[in-house]
């Protein structure tokens, strides 16, 4: 050990000045920080030794802060436990051995996975700025659940307005590829170099030949629409053929082969193939197609689900007909709704009270602890709505009112003004009144009266929190990806790498990374989009050295490391022994701990550099 | 000599997961018992059972390696290989004497900083009970 120096930023430009200086004026020829984690600045440092005309990897990064000067309470265990860290780190960096990192190009072409307002805008920039997309969307439309909402918070524009005409756009960019209906199957490669096996579900219709004329769906045998439409949370129905909604994209209709005759019994009329005629676009024989596509970088902007509100008994969903979630009631709001925009309850009758319960499914140990954060918001406007379009009593039951965006806490007392009600308190209770009048009462202890209200009315609308989509797991394990503890797609840094994930060349966009508004969703996919530009226009991208290497002298050739890489990276070359392809190898080092004769080595990861962090940290055990 | 015994736990995070997890409780400023001492590798499966035995030999009380949850695994199954090996592992190391809460894996992802901490905690507990290692009270002896 040549110099110890302390200094307070040793990240800030001062700071590596310091190590630059230390490097010249003592001709270091290993350095050690011992600072932050690695994970932050490990790269900051490196480079400032770089600078210093060292080789990059003679450095070590020691972490006392995450690790040690955060965490403990006790200061001398502390510092003891510092010195044996570092101890450890001057031990190794020791060992350490000029690298070069390798490069790679990067494939121009993105995958956007999920084409809801995040997939679309995503999709759309990165296709604007000339690079090729292929935007994969898992049901038959892309839009997403912006397509089902009525107006949007807090300028209360139409949803469709401002939503159609981006699909649109989507649909005749020269540079987007559109998959709809369809999904991910397998993800390979690495940044820069993906590999993507994307299934197209049947749907049955043929793409390019339908011309979206709709006259299948009127010419099915199905005189009445029959099927629950999902579109419409089921409030609407539909028929064995159609298209999710007027606005589609892409305009071709799907035929459900669980419902449709021909599919069940073989002995149809066929009316539709009838009636399309030469265009010839039905084809009840179609298979799933398996294609794969390459491209350098993806954005995952899946989206989320809609809580359950059956999980929360009490609140009487499913069980009280007059109980809706509030999506529901968007799609009755909607002038294109089931009902054609008449707020009605499903007998038909005009609500004359209206109670909207918030944080179903938000802020509740027993389901969600988060915030939804959307809800409050469009509780205010569907509050508005059925007040504009009913003239009901409308009554919010809340916990707090959040407000916080542009514009938002303006439009929560402009809808005060409006004279909706707001009754500070946890809906306990939700039971049928006994007036006969078909009426559900909402019993809530109102906190700022401190007394127990019970309020009678017609329709009940539950505001359902944002959730995880349920498969949420099974997509980030096929992108490698991580998820925070509640299950939402995990971004590497929640400040200074927002839509970044940890597998490089990744990217979240939108409520698939938590729940969030359609402003923050469209800023957060445009930030996705421009991470992807920069790593593209970078034209190639630096990958650790921390890959493995077979000694072939060393190397006996009994071939246990060949069936532990999960990469295929390994393969045995009579004369050669055991030989690991650099590309492929993505640096875990499990073949390095299984070879018996210690003939594979990995770099950054040597035995040596571990026995020695080892032996430093027990020096005085 | 301190009053009560400090164990020294040596600890071998995966890069990915209970790496990060560490990082984690200590943005959180979660507070745990100060005696493991966290190498860095880029996956559990990295983790040679000679590491272990280096670790144990220069007079480690315990050792403990965090890996990601099965099938979370950053490279696809490391953690299962790692999983393999602690166990046989285990079973060599009892026969050296060394007892089961000596030697732990964990699955610990990203987002359980709290757990790195109840484990932490949990396993100096548990080792303080304990006490030394036989061996390293024979050497006091001596």
């Amino acid at each position: 050990m040549v110099v110890a120096r302390e200094y307070k930023y040793m990240c800030s430009d001062p700071g590596q000045e310091l190590i630059r200086q230390d490097i010249r004026d003592h001709q270091l020829d290993r350095v050690v920080v011992a600072a932050c984690s690695p994970h932050l600045h490990d790269r900051t440092f490196r480079e400032a030794v770089a600078r210093g005309g060292l080789n990059p990897y003679y450095f070590h990064m020691v972490n006392l802060r995450e690790h040690d000067s955060w965490v403990h309470t006790d200061k001398v265990a502390a510092t003891e436990k510092a010195m044996d860290l570092v101890r450890a780190g001057v031990r190794r960096v020791r060992w350490h051995v000029p690298l070069e990192r390798r490069q790679v190009a990067i494939h121009a072409d993105v995958l956007v996975v999920g084409g809801g307002i995040a997939g679309i805008d995503a999709a759309l920039t990165l296709a604007n700025a000339g690079k090729h997309v292929y935007l994969v969307e898992r049901e038959p439309t892309i839009g997403g659940h912006m397509a089902q909402f009525d107006k949007t918070f807090p300028t209360l524009d139409c949803a469709a307005c401002i939503l159609t005409p981006k699909m649109t756009a989507v649909r005749s960019h020269r540079n987007i590829t559109l998959w709809t209906y369809s999904e991910v199957r397998r993800v390979e490669g690495y940044v820069g170099n993906y590999s993507v096996t994307v299934c197209r579900k049947p749907r049955y219709v043929l793409e390019d030949a339908c011309v979206g004329c709709l006259e299948c769906i009127q010419a099915c045998v199905y005189k009445q629409a029959k099927v629950p439409d999902a579109f419409n949370l089921g409030l609407g129905k539909r028929k064995p053929v159609y298209i999710p909604f007027p606005q589609a994209v892409p305009q071709v209709v799907v035929i459900d082969p669980e419902t449709c005759i021909e599919f069940k019994s073989g002995k149809c009329k066929k009316t539709c193939v009838e009636v399309c005629a030469e265009r010839n676009a039905i084809d009840f024989h179609q298979k799933e197609e398996i294609g794969t596509i390459q491209v350098g970088t993806i954005v995952l902007a899946t989206g989320f689900e809609v809580f359950d509100a059956a999980r929360v008994p009490y609140y009487g969903y499913g069980l009280y007909p007059n109980v809706y979630t509030a999506l529901e009631v968007e799609r009755l709001v909607n002038a294109s709704g089931p009902t054609g925009g008449e707020v009605v309850l499903r007998d038909g009758r005009k609500p004359r009270a209206v109670g909207v319960v918030h944080c179903v499914g938000s802020r509740d140990a027993h389901t969600n602890r988060y915030c939804s954060r959307v809800c409050c918001m469009y509780s205010l406007k569907l509050a508005h709505l059925i007040k504009e379009k009913t003239g009901a009593e409308v009554y919010n039951f809340y916990i707090d009112v959040r407000a916080p965006g542009k514009a938002f806490e303006e439009f929560y007392n402009r809808v005060a003004e409006e004279g909706v009600y707001f009754i500070r308190g946890k809906v306990a209770d939700l039971y049928p009144a006994d007036n006969g009048d078909g009426q559900l009462v909402l019993q809530a202890e109102d906190t700022l009266l401190g007394m127990i209200r019970k309020i009678p009315v017609d329709m009940v609308v539950l505001s359902t929190g944002l959730e995880p989509r349920a498969d949420a797991g099974e997509v980030r394990r096929l992108f490698n990806i991580g998820c925070s503890s509640d299950g939402f797609f995990l971004e590497r840094h929640p400040k200074l790498a927002p839509v970044q994930t940890f597998a490089e060349g990744i990217f979240v966009a939108g409520c698939c990374q938590g729940p969030k508004d359609i402003p923050d969703t469209v800023a957060q996919s445009g930030a996705a989009a421009a991470q992807a530009l920069a790593l593209i226009d970078a034209g190639v991208v630096e990958l650790e050295p921390n890959t493995a290497h077979v000694m072939e002298d060393a190397c006996s050739g009994c071939k246990t490391c060949v069936p532990l890489c999960p990469y295929s990276a390994i393969s045995f070359v009579e004369e050669k022994r055991a030989e690991i392809n650099e590309v492929l190898c993505k640096g875990c080092g499990t073949c390095v701990a299984a070879c018996p004769s210690g003939s594979i080595r990995q770099n950054l990861f040597e035995d040596e550099e571990i026995f020695e962090e080892v032996d430093g940290l027990l020096a005085y055990a | 000599m301190p009053e009560t015994f400090e164990p020294k736990i040596v600890a071998f995070f995966c890069n990915w997961c209970t790496y990060l997890a560490a990082d984690l409780a200590g943005t959180s400023r979660m507070k745990y018992a100060p005696n493991a001492r966290v190498v860095r590798v880029m996956c559990s499966g990295r983790v040679d059972p000679q590491f272990v035995l280096e670790a144990f030999a220069k007079g480690a009380d315990g050792v403990l390696i965090g890996g990601c949850h099965p099938g979370d695994c950053h490279y696809q199954e490391g953690n299962y290989k790692a999983l393999r090996r602690y166990e046989l592992l285990r079973r060599m190391l009892n026969q050296l004497g060394i007892e089961d809460q000596r030697f732990r894996l964990e699955w610990i992802s990203a987002a359980e900083g709290e757990r790195v901490k109840t484990v932490m905690n949990d396993m100096v507990e548990k080792l303080r009970a304990l006490g030394p290692r036989v061996a390293a009270k024979r050497r006091e002896v001596a």
